[in-house]
């Protein structure tokens, strides 16, 4: 584990520094820091986010410097506080039976009709496959959310099957619609905005992935697993005149998964 | 209690100090770019620092009271003027009901914080009033002010702190007017500051930078020295915060502001310190702009230093008034 100042009121903990090779895993421990260092109370954290291999620490130095007597040595004892934390919850996490708990399973209708599925050509071709096994690969496959970034509620989904992987686009598009579902690299992703962006479209769910009116905004968070189900035309419109953005206890259908190897 | 919007200017917006708590979502921090000074001016009206203002972008507002009020700005170099006479920033005025308040185009700088008495009362989101501009939610319809709006205001928390005419009392002028005709941001190095090869870190704190026209609220793009990585491999993306100055290949740095993304996966040269960000929300296009580096433990001393001068201003104001 590495701590690194992100300036002079964030810092960085960074809990692995590889994430391809091991993402399950990765994940599992990232998420573990995160909640350790949630529930510790560290004085003066404002606020924490995980992202693929880190953590990161947001602080206000004035709320800090009232805590301690070394007053400007923050980072320093910042760091040994948070070194401790992640230790202590290491060292529980390896007397438990099972590492890692169960973790919400996410189903998300998508539409995968021509007219969302702008990019999914350029997709087949590079996967010297068809459209259509495209498809069948996309919404055969477990996702896990590695990071909610980007704009608000973007998902970064590890575990795509290796054959969609899709550089991004050479000129990105200007406006994208809320919903639309892409490939970027070796994720997919879902845009929750409309917002600019470069990933290839292959398809747009109806729900809601960012709604600032609820809490928590955002319809997933990282770590959480997906999987997307193929829908038509029909039921995306009927979908989407539903409420969208179900209650959390609700709406798309979920089950809790165990812990499995990596799924790509 | 309401204010209207007779002319919303080029870019002006409700903010306060920000949005915190829902980073793991995607959510910026937003809020007043320089919310030092937003804080400055809203105890000069007597309100709680953190109540919403205006953050308005290269002038052009103006408004029309409704009712009584006290107001008072921070910012670049403006002409602010109350009916016929001249507000100076750092300054509380008082406003009587059916007066206007008027912003001139800025002479140095193209940004300024506007507080007034009780706040701008639009609902919290997400606990806070500040405008999220890019995912449009906050503030005050999650947009910018249109000419013809009707903005609400809150109840002062005591009694207007002026009954009539321009305030006396003021608070220090680098605290009121964070321009600097030659700017220099001083900086922390970031992680990725190894990255860099000599020649290329000496370039970044030995020759001026120029703001690009494509600048806005996420960040200011810079031209001059290209700033080329020694090496090339693919980061994993972590979090970047405002303030950090991260490099896209091309190798024209990003000085990044309350707006920003919450991670990205460029590298993190270095960081411009806190206290130092009230300076940077004033670089406009084609301003030329220079760094120098200190020390964390510096960046921490120099932050201390003036929330203690913070808080002997807000004794020393509460004083004034009794």
């Amino acid at each position: 584990m590495e701590i690194v100042p992100l300036g002079d009121s964030a810092l960085i903990v960074r809990v692995r520094d590889r994430f391809e090779d091991a993402p399950e895993e990765t994940l599992d421990t990232v998420l573990r820091a995160f909640q350790q260092l949630r529930g510790a109370d560290i004085p003066g954290v404002i606020e924490l986010a995980p992202a693929y291999t880190s953590v990161a620490f947001f602080f206000d130095p004035v709320a800090v410097a009232k805590a301690t007597e070394t007053r400007y040595k923050m980072f320093e004892w910042l760091a040994t506080r948070i070194r401790g934390v992640v230790a202590a919850g290491a060292d529980r996490g390896r007397h438990r039976s099972s590492a890692s708990p169960g973790v919400r399973l996410l189903e998300i209708p998508v539409c995968y009709d021509r007219e969302f599925a702008l990019d999914i050509d350029d997709v087949a071709q590079r996967a010297k496959t068809s459209p259509s096994e495209v498809v069948r690969l996309h919404s055969a496959a477990e996702y896990r959310v590695a990071c909610i970034g980007f704009v608000p509620g973007f998902p970064f989904l590890t575990g795509l099957p290796k054959e969609l992987t899709t550089p991004r686009r050479e000129v990105p598009r200007k406006e994208i619609s809320p919903g639309s579902v892409g490939i970027g690299g070796a994720q997919t992703g879902i845009y929750p905005l409309r917002s600019p962006g470069g990933w290839n479209l292959i398809g747009r769910t109806p729900l809601r992935l960012f709604d600032s009116q609820k809490n928590p905004p955002a319809l997933l968070r990282a770590g959480e697993r997906v999987r997307f189900r193929k829908i038509s035309r029909d039921e995306f419109e009927s979908l989407r005149n539903e409420k969208s953005h179900p209650e959390r206890s609700e709406g798309p259908r979920r089950r809790s998964s165990r812990h499995t190897s990596e799924s790509a | 209690m309401s204010v209207i919007v007779t002319r919303a200017g080029f870019l002006t917006s409700v903010q306060d100090l920000g949005r915190s708590g829902f980073r793991e979502f995607g959510v910026s921090s937003g809020g007043g770019l320089d919310s030092f000074g937003l804080r400055v001016a809203n105890l000069l009206v007597g309100n709680h620092e953190g109540a919403a203002g205006l953050e308005i972008t290269l002038g052009g507002l103006q408004l029309r009271f409704e009712d009584e009020h006290v107001v008072a700005w921070c910012g670049g170099e403006f002409d602010v003027s109350i009916g016929s006479t001249q507000l100076p920033s750092g300054h509380a005025g008082h406003v009587q009901a059916g007066e206007r308040l008027k912003f001139g185009r800025p002479q140095i700088g193209c940004r300024a914080w506007l507080a007034v008495s009780g706040g701008i009362d639009v609902p919290a989101v997400l606990g806070s009033r500040s405008t999220d501009l890019r995912a449009q939610f906050g503030g005050f319809e999650g947009r910018t002010l249109r000419d013809g709006d009707e903005l609400p205001l809150g109840i002062s928390p005591g009694s207007l702190p002026l009954a009539t005419g321009i305030s006396m009392w003021t608070a220090p002028h680098d605290w009121v007017s964070a321009v600097m005709p030659k700017p220099v941001l001083r900086f922390v190095r970031g992680v990725d500051w190894k990255r860099f090869n000599a020649s290329t870190l000496r370039r970044l704190t030995t020759e001026a930078f120029t703001v690009s026209p494509d600048s806005d609220r996420m960040g200011v793009r810079l031209k001059g020295p290209e700033l080329k990585r020694a090496d090339e491999s693919d980061l994993i993306s972590e979090a970047v915060a405002p303030g950090t100055i991260q490099v896209p290949p091309n190798g024209k740095p990003i000085l990044l502001l309350g707006d920003c993304q919450t991670i990205g996966g460029y590298p993190k040269i270095v960081h411009v310190i806190t206290v130092d960000l009230g300076i940077a929300a004033q670089l406009r296009a084609g301003d030329r702009v220079r760094f120098s580096e200190v020390a964390l433990i510096d960046a921490h001393r120099l932050l201390l230093k003036r929330e203690r001068e913070f808080e002997r201003f807000r004794i020393g104001l509460s004083l004034q008034r009794t």
